[in-house]
């Protein structure tokens, strides 16, 4: 968990990227995005299709896709300003200082070698080890995400192993350079109930021994309460709710993720569930004021003019949503 | 009262990979030995991780693909046994939602065009009253008469769903499998789709059989739910006491790995060893409640 005194590991400020739509005209996809991930810490970023979420995480290692382009805001890691770097620079800090996992590991693993030559390709590349040193530590990473026979693991091919090996290889390969932090783009979204398990345990070991931070993407708000410290809700490109995962679950402050939580199945009796009304609005198609607004059951004048800011629900726990504006739960009270 | 659906001994194999030597010595048995029948206006779940033969059962119970051996019938008609005029005639009676609704609609039609389609194949009616019967179609699953000359590109996943099930329903089905109709949609869309499936049953007298992997949703809407392992059934109960007390070693193992939506609070994982559980016959542990143990 974290405390005040924690290290901010990432710190991502007022991020903003944009796609081109048409001559003159740019759609934000991510809009004043702001956080930090502690050290030993795991932040979930959660969010529906479109939300930005992805790009969020690809806006801060420069991986956006052309032609969209990231037009403001800094992010530090440990310290550095990541936003200074060159391209060289930044090549160096991928891989090395940020490790990657993704949904579907058949995408980063190389179906022409071996996991184990992958894995001692990578170690040298970054320098840490190479030849035979390398070829031993590749197993050791093999080991340490708890492939069972890690020497012959090593030499088979990625299409020989089952989803969930390939998925463990795939982490093996992001931690290999020994990163300080690893994003995590739905890790679990492509596999069976019973190995998501797995790989969500080995994913919270792995970073309780070895110290790492975790910025975890996903959609699914299971995941987010088996394996986050802090949870933040993007919807529209915007981070709308930000708040420790027990609070976020117990006190959900923002309409949006008040919602989403009763929409799941299992939290009231009956066979219907409470469904919130239409859907998340496509990049650049929410009018001037909150994106939510229309949805929004709780939505007054003022949300329909401008978007909201950010405003404190409680110490650690902040909305972008006008509820929660002092000034009018000072004026609520006063009437 | 007999059921609407009766499943006996249902098999499909697939020839042994290979030829010549390296031929593998046995057909890979997908679905083994399945029995269960389904009740008019039940849900009926059909749960199981991946490749262990749900999706296989249920093309096998439309006849979609053909099984190897096994009875099915449906109101008194043996589906299996029926000649391929006999069975185009009886499938307008079931139906199936398929996973990805943008995979199952064409492209170039409209999606008026779409869900008039088996109405215009099964020749009902006149044209202006298959005309009529899709936009009441279209209004009974949420779409507008805006919506009837629109593409499939143009409108959102959720929205695809609702034509893939106007369509489903054009012919009146008895029985309607869904095979993932929702885990393809974003959570807020899920929970419209999922209500929607509910308001239909309860309007229309439909019988679901419904394919799933998320637990949790099968538990919120499922009166039975079966678990499949391996192409074989492993327990059958209401949902409830399946959810509540599992016997099968798969099942709880299963149950233990939902994550729980309470942060902090995790339940202890039940391993499962598959070399310790014999294959054994379905047996009623309880009342309505079967267990292969």
């Amino acid at each position: 968990m974290k405390s005040p005194s924690d290290p901010v590991r990432l710190r991502v400020e007022r991020l903003r990227t944009v796609f081109p739509e048409g001559p003159g005209h740019d759609v934000p996809v991510v809009d004043d995005v702001s956080f930090d991930v502690g050290a030993g810490e795991t932040l979930a970023l959660v969010g529906e299709s479109g939300s930005g979420k992805t790009l969020t995480a690809l806006s801060i290692v420069r991986l956006v896709p052309a032609p969209g382009r990231v037009v403001a805001g800094r992010v530090t890691l440990d310290g550095r300003d990541l936003t200074a770097l060159d391209e060289a620079g930044m090549r160096a800090v991928r891989g090395r200082r940020i490790g990657f996992v993704f949904q579907e590991p058949m995408a980063a693993l190389d179906p022409l070698y071996t996991i184990g030559f992958q894995l001692a390709e990578t170690i040298a590349v970054h320098g840490l080890a190479r030849g035979a040193a390398a070829g031993r530590r590749a197993v050791e990473m093999l080991e340490a995400v708890r492939l069972p026979d890690p020497a012959r693991q090593a030499r088979e091919y990625p299409h020989q192993l089952s989803g969930g090996q390939r998925q463990r290889a795939m982490i093996a390969l992001a931690l290999c350079a020994e990163p300080s932090l690893v994003i995590a783009d739905e890790p679990t979204s492509a596999l069976d109930v019973t190995v998501q398990a797995e790989i969500l345990d080995l994913l919270g070991d792995l970073r309780r021994r070895l110290q790492l931070s975790l910025l975890l993407i996903t959609h699914d708000l299971g995941v987010v309460a088996e394996a986050a410290d802090r949870v933040a809700v993007m919807y529209a490109g915007r981070i709308v709710e930000e708040a420790p995962v027990a609070r976020l679950f117990a006190a959900p402050a923002h309409p949006y993720t008040r919602g989403l939580l009763a929409s799941l199945p299992g939290t009231r009796p009956g066979r219907r569930l409470d469904a919130m009304p239409g859907s998340v609005p496509a990049p650049g198609r929410a009018g001037p004021g909150c994106a939510f607004a229309p949805r929004c059951a709780e939505a007054f004048d003022p949300c329909r003019v401008r978007p909201p800011t950010e405003f404190d629900v409680e110490t650690d726990h902040r909305a972008r949503c006008f509820l929660h504006d002092p000034e009018r739960r000072v004026a609520g009270t006063a009437s | 009262m007999t059921p609407l659906l009766d499943v006996r001994h249902l098999v499909k194999e697939y020839p042994a990979a290979g030829r010549g030597w390296f031929r593998r010595s046995a057909p890979a048995r997908v679905v083994d030995d399945v029995s269960f029948s389904i009740a008019s206006g039940e849900t009926f779940g059909l749960v199981g991780e991946s490749g262990s033969g749900k999706t296989t059962t249920a093309r096998c119970v439309l006849r979609l693909i053909e099984p190897t051996a096994g009875e099915v019938r449906f109101q008194e008609t043996d589906v299996l046994s029926l000649p391929a005029r006999e069975l185009r005639r009886a499938r307008r009676h079931f139906q199936m939602v398929f996973q990805d609704p943008s995979g199952s609609l064409n492209p170039r039609r409209r999606a008026g065009e779409i869900v008039g389609e088996p109405l215009a194949i099964h020749r009902v009616g006149t044209r202006e009253a298959r005309r009529a019967r899709v936009r009441e179609l279209f209004d009974t699953v949420g779409l507008t008469g805006d919506d009837l000359t629109k593409y499939p590109h143009e409108f959102s996943g959720g929205q695809r769903q609702r034509i893939g099930l106007a369509r489903a329903l054009a012919l009146e089905p008895a029985l309607v499998v869904c095979d993932e109709p929702v885990s393809a949609l974003d959570v807020s869309v899920q929970a419209q789709i999922v209500n929607l499936l509910t308001d239909l049953q309860q309007r229309l007298g439909l019988t679901y059989l419904f394919i799933a992997h998320d637990l949790r949703l099968v538990r919120q809407i499922c009166d039975r739910v079966a678990v499949m392992y391996r192409g074989r059934l492993v327990e059958v109960a209401p949902a409830e006491r399946l959810f509540t007390a599992p016997v099968h070693p798969y099942t709880r193992a299963l149950l233990s790995a939902i994550p729980r939506m309470q942060p902090g609070d995790r339940l202890e994982r039940i391993p499962f060893d598959a070399a310790s559980v014999a294959r054994t016959e379905l047996r009623e542990v309880s009342d309505r409640h079967f267990a292969a143990v």
